[in-house]
Formats: C-alpha cells, sequence, structure tokens
C-alpha cells in the first residue's frame, strides 16, 4: 500500500516537473536546458515575496509565476529567437541562461543580496496536515501534489484542444509550415509555449519544494529528472511523458524500499540505458522517428 | 553579406587573396613569402603556447596547466560538435574516467604516473566509449541531453555505491615531478592534438565524420556503419578528454567527484563558443584566453560562473563565427565595399 501510494505521488511530481519541458520541445522544438533554474527561481521569488516583502502566500506564488512566464518569453526574445534551427547554440544558450539564474542565486554579498546559504529557505506546505488513507500516513502536501498534477493534465488536454491558443501550439507542433500558411505565427506560439513551460516550471517548483529546501542543487536534479522523463517516454510526445513519468516514479520508489534511498540515481541511470539499448525512440516517441534518430 | 550603415545601397565584397590562392597548392615552395605565409600563424601559435611558462609567475603557472586541460576539452568538444554532430554536453565524464582509472591505479597498484596516464588514457576512453555506446545511435538534442545526464549521474552513483573514496575521494596520489614538467607536458599534448585532430579531418575518416553530420541517412545509404564511425569518433575525442583528467588527477595528486564538475563541460564549451567552433584551432586559443580571464574573477566567486555564461551567450548570439573565424578570415580575404 505504501509502495502505490507514494509511487502515485513520486510520479506525478515527475510528470509535473516534466510537463513544462515536454510541452516547449513538443510545440517549438525548443530544448529549454533553463528549465531546472526556472523551477528554483520560482520557489526562491516566492519564499522572498512571503518572507522579505510580507505578501501573503497565494499571491506571492501568483506573483512568481507571472515573473517566470515573462522570463519564459524574454529567454525566448532576446536569445533563443535568433537561434533557431541550430540545436548546438539552442542547448548552450538556453542551459548558460539557466547556469546564469541558479549560480546567480549563489552570489552572496552583492546589493545586499544574500543568496542561498544553508538551508534556510523552506516553503510552507498549502495544508500543513497529515492524514491517513487505507492506513498509510500521508501528508496533505502530497496529496495536493497528486490533485495539481492531474488537473493539470486534464487542463492542458482541454486548452491545447479547445482553445485558439492551444490549437495553434498543436498545429505548429504538427506541421509548422501548414502552420504558418494558414497565418499562425510562428515566433509568437513559440515565445507563448515557452511562457507557458516556465510558468509550468515554476508551478512544479511551488508544488515540490516545500517537500524539502530550497537549493541551488534541486535545480540541476529537476532538470535531469525532466530529461530522463522526455527521454525514456520520447521527445515531445505527451502521453510518452505520463507514462514515463509513472514508471519512473514507481521503479524508483520500488527501489527505495527495497534497496534503500541511494540506489535511486542508479535506477534511474540504468532505466535510461536499458530504454536506450531497446527503444530508441523512446516508450512512446513516434513523431519523425527516423529524422530524429537513427 | 551584411549591409553596412549606408544602407542597401553597398554590400561587402569578400576576395581571397591572392598568396591564399598560390599557397593552397605545390607553388607553396616557390618564395620564402609564401612559405612565410604558411607557416607564420603556425608557429606563432606553437612558440607563443611554449614560451608562455617562461613569462609568468608561479601561481599564472598553474592557470597554464589548467588552461592546457580545457584547451584539451574544448578540442574535442569542437571536433565532436562541429566534425562529427554529436554535442557532447558532458566533457566532464570523459575527464572523470581518465582521472579515476589512472588515480585508482596508482592508488591500489602503485604504478607510476608515467604508465598510469597512459593507461588511463586508453582504458578510461575505452569505458566512456562503452557507456556512451547506447546513447550512439541518438543525435542532435537527445545525445547532447543524455551526455550532459551521464557525468551528473556518475557522481550520484560513486555517492550512492560510496566506492572509490566516495565523496571525499583518494589523496596522496603520487604527483608529476614539477611545475615545468607539468605544464610543458600539457601544452605539447595540446599542440600535438591539436595538429593530429586537424590531420585526422582532412583524412579519408574526416569525410566520413563530417558527412555523419551533414546527412547520416546518405552515409548509411553508400553503405557505411555511422554507429561505428560514431563510436571511433568518440574514442578518439575521449582519448584526449581521458588523458586531461589523467593528468589532472596527477597533477594534483587527488582524486574525487569534483573531476565529473560541470566546470569540466561547460567552460571548454564556452572557450570553444569564443575562440570559434568549427576552427579546432580556435577553441584552443579560446581556452587560453578565457581561462586566466575566469581566473582573475575567482575573488568574486560564483560571479565568474555567471561572467563566463554572459560570454558564452553573448559570442553565441552576436558574434557566432568566433574570435578565430574572424582572424582567419581576415587573414586570408581582403574585404572592400561596392556599390550595388
Amino acid at each position: 500500500m505504501n509502495i502505490i501510494f507514494y509511487g502515485v505521488v513520486n510520479s506525478v511530481s515527475f510528470a509535473l516537473v516534466a510537463m513544462g519541458f515536454t510541452l516547449v520541445y513538443g510545440v517549438s522544438r525548443l530544448p529549454n536546458f533553463a528549465h531546472g533554474a526556472l523551477y528554483v527561481l520560482v520557489g526562491f521569488l516566492t519564499w522572498s515575496f512571503a518572507n522579505d516583502f510580507n505578501l501573503p502566500y497565494p499571491l506571492a506564488i501568483l506573483i512568481s509565476l507571472c515573473l517566470s512566464a515573462v522570463i519564459g518569453a524574454v529567454i525566448y526574445r532576446l536569445v533563443l529567437i535568433r537561434l533557431r534551427g541550430l540545436p548546438t547554440s539552442e542547448i548552450i544558450a538556453s542551459f548558460a541562461f539557466g547556469l546564469i539564474i541558479l549560480e546567480g542565486l549563489r552570489l552572496q554579498g552583492i546589493g545586499g543580496f544574500k543568496g542561498f546559504i544553508g538551508p534556510f529557505y523552506v516553503l510552507p506546505p498549502f495544508i500543513d496536515a497529515k492524514i491517513r488513507l487505507f492506513g498509510v500516513l500521508m501528508d496533505v502536501q502530497r496529496l495536493l501534489i497528486v490533485g495539481v498534477g492531474l488537473a493539470l493534465v486534464l487542463l492542458l488536454w482541454l486548452f491545447t484542444h479547445y482553445t485558439k491558443i492551444g490549437l495553434s501550439l498543436r498545429a505548429i507542433a504538427q506541421d509548422e509550415q501548414a502552420a504558418m500558411m494558414l497565418g499562425v505565427d510562428s515566433d509568437r506560439v513559440a515565445m507563448v509555449s515557452l511562457a507557458i513551460g516556465s510558468a509550468l516550471a515554476g508551478l512544479a517548483g511551488v508544488m515540490v519544494l516545500p517537500l524539502g529546501n530550497v537549493t541551488a542543487e534541486a535545480g540541476y536534479r529537476v532538470l535531469i529528472n525532466a530529461l530522463a522523463v522526455c527521454i525514456i517516454g520520447g521527445l515531445g510526445s505527451w502521453a510518452g511523458a505520463l507514462l514515463a513519468s509513472s514508471v519512473l516514479g514507481f521503479a524508483m520508489i520500488i527501489s527505495t524500499s527495497l534497496f534503500g534511498a541511494l540506489w535511486e540515481s542508479v535506477v534511474l541511470v540504468g532505466t535510461i540505458i536499458l530504454i536506450l539499448i531497446f527503444k530508441p525512440s523512446g516508450l512512446l516517441g513516434k513523431q519523425k522517428e527516423l529524422e530524429e534518430r537513427v | 553579406m551584411a549591409t553596412g550603415a549606408a544602407g542597401p545601397s553597398r554590400r561587402k565584397e569578400r576576395l581571397d587573396r591572392g598568396i591564399k590562392v598560390r599557397t593552397e597548392g605545390i607553388y607553396a615552395l616557390t618564395s620564402w613569402r609564401e612559405m612565410g605565409y604558411l607557416l607564420a600563424p603556425r608557429s606563432l601559435l606553437i612558440l607563443g603556447l611554449l614560451v608562455l611558462p617562461l613569462l609568468v609567475g608561479e601561481y599564472w603557472q598553474r592557470v597554464i596547466c589548467q588552461a592546457g586541460v580545457y584547451a584539451l576539452l574544448a578540442l574535442t568538444f569542437d571536433f565532436l560538435a562541429e566534425y562529427v554532430g554529436l554535442i557532447c554536453l558532458g566533457g566532464a565524464f570523459f575527464v572523470g574516467c581518465g582521472g579515476y582509472v589512472s588515480g585508482l591505479l596508482n592508488h591500489y597498484f602503485e604504478w607510476p604516473p608515467c604508465v598510469t596516464i597512459p593507461v588511463a588514457t586508453v582504458v578510461g576512453a575505452a569505458i566512456s566509449t562503452l557507456v556512451l555506446l547506447p546513447c550512439l545511435r541518438l543525435r542532435g538534442v537527445y545525445f547532447a541531453i543524455v551526455s550532459f545526464m551521464f557525468p551528473l549521474l556518475t557522481v550520484y552513483i560513486l555517492i550512492a555505491l560510496n566506492i572509490f573514496g566516495g565523496t571525499e575521494g583518494i589523496s596522496a596520489l603520487s604527483t608529476l615531478p614539477n611545475i615545468w614538467f607539468d605544464q610543458y607536458i600539457v601544452l605539447a599534448a595540446a599542440i600535438i592534438a591539436l595538429f593530429a585532430m586537424r590531420r585526422l579531418v582532412s583524412e579519408d575518416i574526416g569525410l566520413i565524420f563530417r558527412s555523419i553530420k551533414d546527412n547520416d541517412q546518405a552515409v548509411r545509404a553508400s553503405g557505411i556503419s555511422i554507429t561505428l564511425y560514431k563510436t571511433k569518433a568518440v574514442f578518439i575525442g575521449s582519448l584526449i578528454g581521458c588523458f586531461s583528467g589523467a593528468y589532472l588527477s596527477h597533477q594534483y595528486g587527488w582524486l574525487g567527484i569534483s573531476l565529473f564538475a560541470m566546470d569540466f563541460s561547460i567552460l571548454p564549451i564556452a572557450a570553444a563558443a569564443m575562440g570559434g567552433m568549427g576552427s579546432l584551432v580556435g577553441p584552443v586559443i579560446g581556452a587560453f584566453l578565457l581561462t586566466p580571464l575566469s581566473e582573475a574573477l575567482r575573488g568574486f566567486g560564483q560571479l565568474r560562473v555567471v561572467l563566463y555564461c554572459l560570454i558564452l551567450i553573448g559570442f553565441i548570439v552576436y558574434k557566432p563565427e568566433g574570435l578565430m573565424n574572424y582572424l582567419q578570415r581576415k587573414y586570408h580575404q581582403f574585404e572592400q565595399w561596392k556599390e550595388v
């Protein structure tokens, strides 16, 4: 029972983390390597707004999510727009942007900015309580993660199927040339997708980070997790990402309860390598298989 | 080419210098001037690198060693990215493999560095090639992502299993005899690797590498196994990377998880972007410019990472050709404005 519950929670947090990345890549073929950095940045901003400016917690979250979306759009407008179609440069530039954010957060003593020193940054959970479900003690935050994660999947599905912007996102993802002929502005859509993806990274941050401390290292960890999910599920495939996050989530929880917490990363690597050997395009990645992988 | 400030009524015309065209053929030997034209930049580079250690103090001599390591890594990155199409964001993985192999051989079997470094170069390269083998079927973004994850995950695994010294590493390995040896061995390695690489990419095998980058389906259609050639390329690249790792572990007399640190992946890429990707010599020069710069900024702590990321973005966005390609163009061509 423990394994099932924590497995579900873990899977949904994987999905939350990976959703933004896979959305951006699926729509605009832009690998947003600043994903992990935005995740941490939103956690940090929320903390600052709530503690330094004494804003109410929900408002702090809202503001930092908006800021994250703006940063995503700015990354696209300033940097990535000049590099589209050059995968090397896209990756390096967005990763460098992420590094600037992450390492910038560690800066200390410049302009009174404190940066990360020690485990002082703890976001409060939304509801600080624990309940018993089928004999398993759970804190409410974990249940909220599951709820929000599932709601988000549903919302994104509705968004991409029934709104104009969402439909244009999918159009660009399916066939950029045809979509442009029908009057969809590719640059605008890419910017929107990057903004949404960054906000999603931030949302994952405020949902998952209350379970631990906000540290700069978490950014790298999150980026790796998001990438692992995308590799295993097949980049740009949403169903694949969901499937992969449940595979990874359960594999990690099972290995943790059998062998101990330290084996997590071994399982992660093992799964990736196995998938690459047996199904290099990922579990459900069929899109343009021949063009992208050999 | 780009139009100048005067508007669209004129354009810049670039023509190869006559001497360049002549020296490309066999006529290069007809005059001292033409031989000089060919030799000057090359000997300037070699002499510059060899004289460098004599000009600076003890502290900066250490920096030269480091710059040499970064130059080797930048060369590997440039070769794999621009000539084979494998964007390897995990240069640290090569360093770590080489460093750990040589350090462990030295620690457990007490072999001297003159044995462990060559052995670690080959064995480490074999290990990293084997590990990267499953991902060689990927390309572009996919390979970049997976190669980026390997060094980070290896660190987690080393910590998790607590093997090879775990988080603390193993200290008291034998070190190299003195600082002069330290510097000249890495400088010699950089020069040899650079010229060997330039030779390699113009051989037949280099042609195959480049065509894999440009159109791998066509290479496949010609009956050439692209996985085999990618494996070869990765092995060649990781030879260089593992050498620098093995060298580092003996230079510090210490091995630990910081051999897998992100610095070894990112700074070489920044150096390559700054020096000019695809020119092979550019990344080497970029490393020798960027490392002292980042060393001078050491006092600012993490700010230097931020700073070299800014340099990186700046070059990628605003000067994607990099310094070396720019200089080469100036050397080989003359420009003039032309009315349109």
